[in-house]
């Protein structure tokens, strides 16, 4: 029997607003999978997204569902989950929209090992305004400020999101739903912080001005040119250049924020004894 | 339950405490239990008294990576049905503005305090100033409603603490506590009154059927706001949304949405509003003199004012507490045939410019202004009241 996507969605807030041959429905659809998976009642799901075409996602999903302020997705879902820690926080971002003007909450919900997980759409791409650099626009790409090409180099979002302390960390593209799905699934079962990088198209702002307006090209892009982390392993530097590594680069279990916040607290509720902080602070006439 | 309610004192609760630590226990008694800000002087001391008793009473401490995640994590907290608050001073209070303004649209409740400093810029940190006055009631962009609160005592910073969190809650909506560094780092006694003295207010929760809950709805001013996760799953925006909370560019239903955004604290103005008044008591006929003063300068003006009277000086004091909305019928029916107002402040004449907009022109207005990080004393205020001209 065909999936009933439908039970997640609201139809009501149909047509969507993407272009035809945009790789974010396809990444929708795995997440609503992977969510069915994981037999959660609808109520306590959390969707929260940025601002970006892909952060459009939480409106048409039937969940509790909040579009915030770009680049602020994840320092909102972070007290949503601090408030009420039995439910499950997703937050949807663009590339822009997570790692230029919301990096820094990025790399602290991930050092602080923050119990969310958060899917990142990357197209490469700041679609929603036509089309300028994001830092995942690859070096040399052409973009509506990179008349010339890109000069920047761009983030490995992975290895960012390693180094800042993520539980989870997995990449697939649009090609891949299947294994998407799955990575999504397993980042959503993890404690603390988790993200699954989804690769994927942006043939009207993106394909256009880099001669690829095909969404297929793109497809066919993702499908011969991703090589699984394993055998990426194995080749040189100048192999890998212009490659999709798939896969899943970290999956260490550790205890998250809330429950490390949850101990604490224990241990503060046992101190009966009132320790008043008189006058603390800054005395001097140099505070900043 | 603040940490004193647990049973740690007994009887009267009379304390010696700073305006920072009265606001952290404002907080806690109207039920403040998620605090999310980032270190700043002169406020620090709000989260430093909210780290130590928060995990204590089933609350919630973060210091987040910087101000506007603070906001964020606030305004995200509050969705989730907790009462939340973060604390500030300039530099982080300019960084919060994009979020505040949307607590304003999506209609979370939420408070943010902002201890005035000096400025611009980093300017003088532990400088008193009163000159964001204007930025808390337009800092975000767009037309927004604000309610900001100037306490003047730490007895009143404790209050209107609450005072704030309450007015967030029956108004949906984000109130701003302001406060000058004088007021936060003085030490006044405080009585602390015991929770059946002061009234605290949730807001609404939504009965009737879940899915027809309208978190916007139409026919109302403020709707009621279900938390996340109680089964009502609807969708918050920053977007002109429906009555649903979807977004939408219809040029009806945004005029709709933006004329009640702004028309619930208008006509919710009178309960808004807190006014401080004082005439001589042997008053005859019209004042001749009016000061108008808010915050830790109108500690300096009442003072001033009474030594007047005792001089023989037909003077009046007036001083908003709560300052936005302005109390425009207050201070029009106050300065009614008044010949002068003065109106001491810390900045170039933030407060004079907003007199100036509703008193009569016979009046004549005469600011006062100190921006060197010096608080106006009261023979200033005094001086100028006894001014012959
Ligand atoms: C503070 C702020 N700056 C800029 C914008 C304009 N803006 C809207 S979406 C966007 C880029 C989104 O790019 P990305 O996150 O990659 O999402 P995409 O549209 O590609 O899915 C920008 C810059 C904004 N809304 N808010
Ligand atoms: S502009 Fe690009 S990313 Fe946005 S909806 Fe269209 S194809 Fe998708």
């Amino acid at each position: 029997m065909a999936f009933d996507y439908e039970q997640y969605i609201r139809p009501s807030t149909f047509p969507h607003i993407w272009c035809p041959g945009c790789g974010n429905g396809i990444v929708v659809k795995a997440l609503i999978r992977a969510i069915h998976k994981m037999g959660w009642s609808k109520d306590d799901v959390v969707v929260v997204s940025g601002i970006g075409c892909s952060s459009r996602t939480s409106g048409y999903l039937d969940f509790n569902t909040l579009h915030t302020t770009h680049g602020r997705a994840i320092a909102f879902a972070t007290g949503i989950k601090i408030a009420k820690p039995r439910l499950h926080v997703i937050v949807v971002t663009g590339d822009g929209d997570a790692l230029a003007i919301g990096g820094n909450h990025l790399i602290h919900a991930a050092r602080r090992n923050m119990d969310l997980t958060v899917i990142l759409f990357n197209n490469s791409i700041y679609a929603m305004t036509g089309g300028q650099y994001s830092p995942a626009t690859p070096e040399g790409k052409m973009a509506s400020t990179a008349p010339y090409g890109q000069v920047e180099p761009n983030f490995d979002i992975v290895r960012l999101t390693e180094g800042a302390g993520a539980s989870f960390v997995a990449r697939s593209t649009v090609y891949h739903a299947a294994q998407l799905e799955g990575y999504i699934a397993k980042a959503l079962d993890r404690e603390g912080f988790s993200l699954v990088e989804a690769v994927t198209q942006c043939p009207t702002v993106y394909g256009r001005r880099n001669r690829t307006p095909n969404p297929v090209t793109f497809l066919e892009h993702f499908k011969k040119d991703s090589v699984p982390r394993e055998k990426a392993e194995k080749m040189t530097d100048e192999e890998r250049e212009g490659k999709i590594i798939t896969g899943i680069f970290v999956d260490h279990p550790r205890i998250g924020f809330i429950e490390r916040y949850r101990k604490m607290s224990e241990r503060a509720s046992e101190v009966r004894k009132r320790r008043y902080i008189q006058g603390s602070g800054p005395k001097s006439e140099v505070g900043n | 339950m603040t940490p004193r309610a647990e049973g740690e004192k007994k009887g009267r609760d009379v304390r010696l405490m700073q305006g920072n630590e009265a606001c952290a226990e404002g907080a806690l008694a109207a039920g403040c239990r998620f605090f999310a800000g980032y270190p700043i002087t002169p406020s620090s001391e709000i989260a430093e008294v909210l780290s130590l008793y928060l995990p204590r009473v089933g609350g919630n401490f973060i210091q987040m990576e910087d101000e506007i995640a603070s906001i964020a994590a606030v305004i995200g907290a509050s969705i989730a049905g907790v009462k939340s608050m973060t604390a500030t001073s300039g530099p982080g209070f300019s960084l919060k503005q994009e979020n505040i303004g949307f607590a304003c649209m999506a209609e979370i409740p939420c408070v943010i305090i902002d201890v005035m400093r000096s400025g611009p810029s980093t300017g003088h940190p532990t400088g008193p100033s009163q000159a964001d006055l204007m930025q808390t009631r337009w800092g975000t962009h767009g037309d927004h409603p604000m309610i900001v609160l100037v306490p003047s005592s730490v007895r009143e910073v404790f209050s209107e603490t609450i005072r704030a969190f309450n007015l967030a809650e029956r108004f949906r909506t984000p109130v701003i506590l302001l406060m000058d560094e004088i007021l936060a780092h003085m030490r006044e006694k405080v009585v602390i009154p015991d929770p059946a003295e002061y009234s605290v207010v949730d807001r609404l929760s939504p009965g009737g059927p879940k899915d027809k809950y309208l978190p916007y709805a139409n026919d109302r001013d403020v709707s009621p706001l279900a938390a996340f996760g109680e089964g009502y799953r609807f969708h918050i925006t920053g977007l002109y949304h429906d009555e649903t909370g979807f977004p939408t560019g219809l040029p009806e239903q945004v005029r709709c949405q933006a004329e009640r955004l702004i028309g619930k604290i208008e006509r919710g103005a009178e309960e808004i509003r807190n006014v401080e008044q004082i005439v001589p008591e042997d008053q005859q006929g019209s004042l001749d003199t009016v000061v108008v003063a808010f915050g830790s300068t109108a500690r300096a003006a009442n003072h001033a004012v009474k030594e007047a009277w005792q001089r023989g000086k037909n003077v009046g004091f007036f001083r908003p507490v709560t300052i936005w909305p302005f109390p425009i019928r207050e201070l029009g029916e106050f300065c009614r045939g008044v010949r002068r107002i003065i109106v001491p402040e810390l900045s170039f004449g933030q407060l004079a410019g907003e007199v100036r907009k509703w008193i009569e022109p016979s009046s004549r207005l005469v600011p006062l202004n100190r921006v060197d990080a010096l608080p106006i004393s009261p023979e200033e205020i005094l001086d100028r009241i006894l001014e012959v001209d």
